[in-house]
């Protein structure tokens, strides 16, 4: 048994040599090996400081080969200065000659080089060190140039003067290794913003206990399609009423601070700090309007906001020189309010009609009439239905199907059918674990986005939005949602269930249980995970560099292909040292916290 | 007044944690649950406030059917019903004071608390209740910087903080040691007697259910065995709730 055991692991590790093509021979090879040790020396020596350099040429005339007559270099002039002494005084091509060097300033060094006839060409023979009394001698071979005219042999000798000055490879290294360093705090924060709600779906223990009728759930995601389309028209409509003012700021302010006044009156009064009675419906009614007209108002300061922003920046980037960039960033925020405006309102008008849909779904479960079995099947056979028709509209936007009705009828179809099998498993009053549901959806589509290399979506968004560190950085926070909304949420199902039980016996709802329960007890985790993200974000964004995405990857890639190791090696170092004193600030921070 | 009328809890793994459970409890006693490890007393009481969902069978209390609330019905219910569990079940890194706290959450407004504001009343009660259980001192201290027995003080607090009619002490003191056990049970006793405060606290120890209980209901393997005063628990009852090979201590 055991001999067949070693015979397979043989045969799989003879495999393996095959097939990863092990070669001993080229380990082994004078000429690999130098080429190796060359580029480890020049790794060792990252390009990042140079000196201003004094240099002294002192020339000697030499000719190769010696002529019939023979060859006598010119007497030195001044024997007080350095000069050279060559024996023999004229040789062979490829031939050893001694030089001699006198009256050299003590401890400079150089090369020595060959310069034939007025060609220009320094030729390396060798290099020198002078030594402490002003001598040196070397012994080196001449090049192949034979001739019939003067060349000259150059000993160049060299100082540094003045103080360590950091090289033009420097310089581009802490431009780009900020740049880095920004992009993966941009793309690190737009993740986690993203991920931190998203790891609550998908934490098994918190959407476990999550379960409603099938009427309510069919009913909740009948309602989200809805909402997105009224809450992209109110948007509209709100921008639409603001529109005209966008640039008279007077009103602007004085909307904005008349709004945010009016509002906290608004929920002052529909949302009382305690809940001590059940209210009437008509009080609830009441509260209702009020927050509704309350989120309208809301939506048109957040637009004045906004408006704010563009104006004031614009004004701040004419204003200010140097700084100007501060006023750009304002002006960009308030671009992107603008621009995300429609899409929370959306969102939250959606949010809030799957809660009533929910609600509603609710109490017509309760109600247990003889109409609760066609209503739970009418409304699983819609929901069914429809979420299918939404999948079969995503399918034909990206394959564009000529016979797209069809596609859409038989989609339906099998969404109605498949409702039609809900509504027969479940009874109208039995409760579906809608919770495993979204767990597994999410998990699902996690999974899916993390599996696609960062490299790739660089890619798309290099496409999208072109080549920088922009298209680097949402990239990144793409694939920093999923994998921190996997890594966090797996901190949330490692929590003590003790306390969400406590304080879910004190009646507290869903979400305040959350943030009591869950939010104290994941903050650790969570500061230590966002920061190991952004150490990775850092590192991976070497590789964004090497398709467009900006950041010091690009430095790196080009400095590789001219084969400039130097200065390669200073980039390595550069993230080698982000990387590392974002491991201490980590510590730190979290010793801090936890 | 709480009735529990044919209750029944089958675990998803199959497991009959209740059978067919019936008992009353009238409001202002302090009622004892005994039974083995396993025996069905926590599940028992998490029934009573639905943090485990009963297979069927009726819990009333005030008339009201706890087991049909709605979600809004159940949280108006819950926030009456203290609860205190035997690992305290604090959260770790939040300070007593935010503890005590939450012990108001199914009163305020959902929107009001997630910014952590609490009405000022509620914060003075909060150090009031702090006070009573005589760790008034700690209000900033990291629940877990407390010993067992102050924490339990602490889950005793949030507990009282929501008012409540009834308390359900689900082995408030087997993690303590016998000292502390005793200082616990007198609150609860105090909590019972002072406030009338209905308390229905699963206990292990027979001594501690003669010194503080009215009333007795003894569990095994979720059938109700025994359902009377301490002092009827003679050798053939502890027999019938202990099982055979059980022997009396102390």
């Amino acid at each position: 048994m055991t001999a067949l055991i070693v015979l397979v692991a043989l045969l799989i590790y003879a495999y393996g040599f095959q097939i990863t093509k092990v070669n001993l021979e080229q380990t082994k090879s004078e000429h690999r090996r130098e080429q190796l040790f060359r580029i480890l020396r020049a790794l060792a020596r990252p390009d990042l400081i140079e000196y201003e350099q004094e240099a002294v040429d002192v020339s000697i005339p030499f000719m190769t080969p010696c002529p019939e007559s023979g060859f006598t270099p010119p007497p030195v002039e001044e024997l007080s200065g350095p000069y050279l002494v060559v024996t023999p005084a004229c040789a062979e091509p490829r031939s050893f000659v001694t030089v001699e060097g006198f009256n050299f300033t003590p401890r400079w060094r150089g090369p020595i080089n060959f310069v034939p006839y007025e060609s220009g060409v320094k030729l390396p023979m060798g290099s020198i060190t002078v030594d402490e009394s002003g001598y040196f001698t070397v012994t080196e071979r001449l090049p192949n140039r034979p001739a019939e005219d003067v060349h000259e042999i150059v000993a160049t000798t060299r100082q540094n003067v003045g103080p360590p000055m950091l090289t033009r490879t420097a310089h581009d290294t802490w431009d780009k290794i900020v740049e880095t360093v920004f992009l993966a705090l941009l793309a690190t924060t737009l993740g986690v913003m993203l991920s931190v709600p998203l790891s609550f779906f998908s934490a098994r223990n918190l959407m476990r206990d999550v379960s409603t009728t099938l009427t309510s759930a069919s009913l909740a995601v009948l309602l989200i399609p809805v909402g997105i389309y009224a809450g992209a028209r109110l948007a509209d409509w709100i921008a639409a009423q603001t529109q005209p003012y966008q640039s008279n700021m007077p009103v602007v302010l004085i909307g904005i601070v008349v709004g945010v006044i009016l509002i906290r009156f608004a929920l002052r009064w529909a949302l009382p700090t305690r809940d001590e009675d059940v209210p009437t419906p008509q009080v609830r009614l009441t509260r209702l309007a009020v927050l509704i007209v309350a989120g309208m108002l809301a939506v048109g300061v957040l637009y004045f906001v906004a408006y704010l922003g563009l104006w004031f920046g614009a004004r701040l980037e004419l204003a200010l020189n140097t700084f100007s960039f501060i006023g750009r960033f304002i002006r960009d925020l308030g671009d992107i309010l603008n621009m995300l405006i429609k899409v929370a309102v959306a969102l939250a008008v959606a949010g809030i009609f799957n809660n009533i849909g929910g609600k509603l779904g609710v109490e017509i479960s309760r109600r247990r009439g003889v109409g609760l079995r066609i209503i739970h099947t009418v409304l699983a056979v819609a929901a069914g239905a429809m979420l299918l028709v939404l999948i079969a509209a995503a399918i034909n936007w990206l394959y564009q199907f000529r016979d797209w009705m069809t596609f859409y009828t038989r989609m339906g179809a099998v969404g109605a059918v498949l409702g039609l099998l809900l509504a027969i498993r479940y009874k109208p009053t039995e409760s579906v674990r809608t919770g495993m549901v979204i767990y597994y959806v999410s998990r699902t589509i996690f999974n899916g986005l993390r599996s696609i290399e960062a490299l790739v979506m660089a890619i798309v968004f290099v496409v999208w939005v072109g080549v920088g560190p922009f298209a680097g950085s949402l990239a990144l926070a793409l694939h920093t949602v999923a994998a921190l909304s996997k890594l966090y949420s797996e901190q949330v199902e490692s929590i003590m269930a003790g306390p969400i039980e406590a304080v879910k016996a004190t009646g507290a709802t869903r979400v305040q249980t959350i943030i009591y329960a869950v939010v104290p007890q994941i903050v650790p985790p969570y500061i230590s995970f966002t920061m190991y993200r952004w150490d990775i974000n850092v590192r991976m964004s070497t590789i964004i560099g090497f398709v467009g995405g900006g950041g010091i990857g690009f430095l790196l890639q080009q400095n590789i292909n001219l084969l400039n190791y130097r200065a390669a090696s200073a980039q390595m170092l550069a993230i080698a040292i982000v990387v590392a004193t974002m491991d201490y600030f980590s510590s730190w921070l979290r010793e801090r916290v936890i | 007044m709480l009735k529990i009328i044919n209750l029944n809890k089958i675990y998803s793994g199959g497991v009959h944690a209740l059978k067919d459970v019936t008992f009353d409890v009238p409001q202002g006693q302090f009622l004892a649950v005994i039974g083995l490890s396993g025996s069905g007393k926590s599940t028992l009481l998490r029934c009573i406030n639905r943090l485990i969902e009963p297979t069927s069978g009726k819990i009333i209390w005030h008339d009201e059917d706890v087991t049909d609330a709605t979600d809004e019905n159940l949280r108006r219910i819950r926030r009456r019903i203290g609860m205190v569990f035997q690992h305290f079940n604090l959260v770790h890194r939040s300070p007593v004071l935010t503890n005590i706290l939450a012990g108001r959450l199914g009163y305020v407004n959902p929107a009001w608390s997630l910014l952590n504001r609490f009405p000022k009343e509620d914060v003075a009660r909060a150090y009031e209740q702090l006070e009573r259980v005589g760790i008034a001192d700690k209000a900033n201290h990291r629940a877990d910087e407390l010993s067992g027995g102050q924490q339990q003080r602490v889950g005793i607090a949030r507990a009282m903080m929501q008012n409540p009619e009834m308390i359900l002490a689900d082995e408030p003191v087997a993690s303590l040691d016998p000292v502390l056990a005793h200082s616990i049970m007198q609150y609860l006793e105090k909590i019972n007697k002072e406030n009338g405060v209905t308390i229905l606290c699963s206990l292990h120890f027979l001594d501690l259910v003669h010194r503080y209980a009215d009333r007795v209901v003894a569990l095994n393997e979720g059938k109700l065995m025994f359902d009377g005063a301490p002092q009827e628990i003679d050798d053939a009852k502890f027999k019938d709730i202990y099982g055979q090979e059980a022997e009396r201590v102390g």
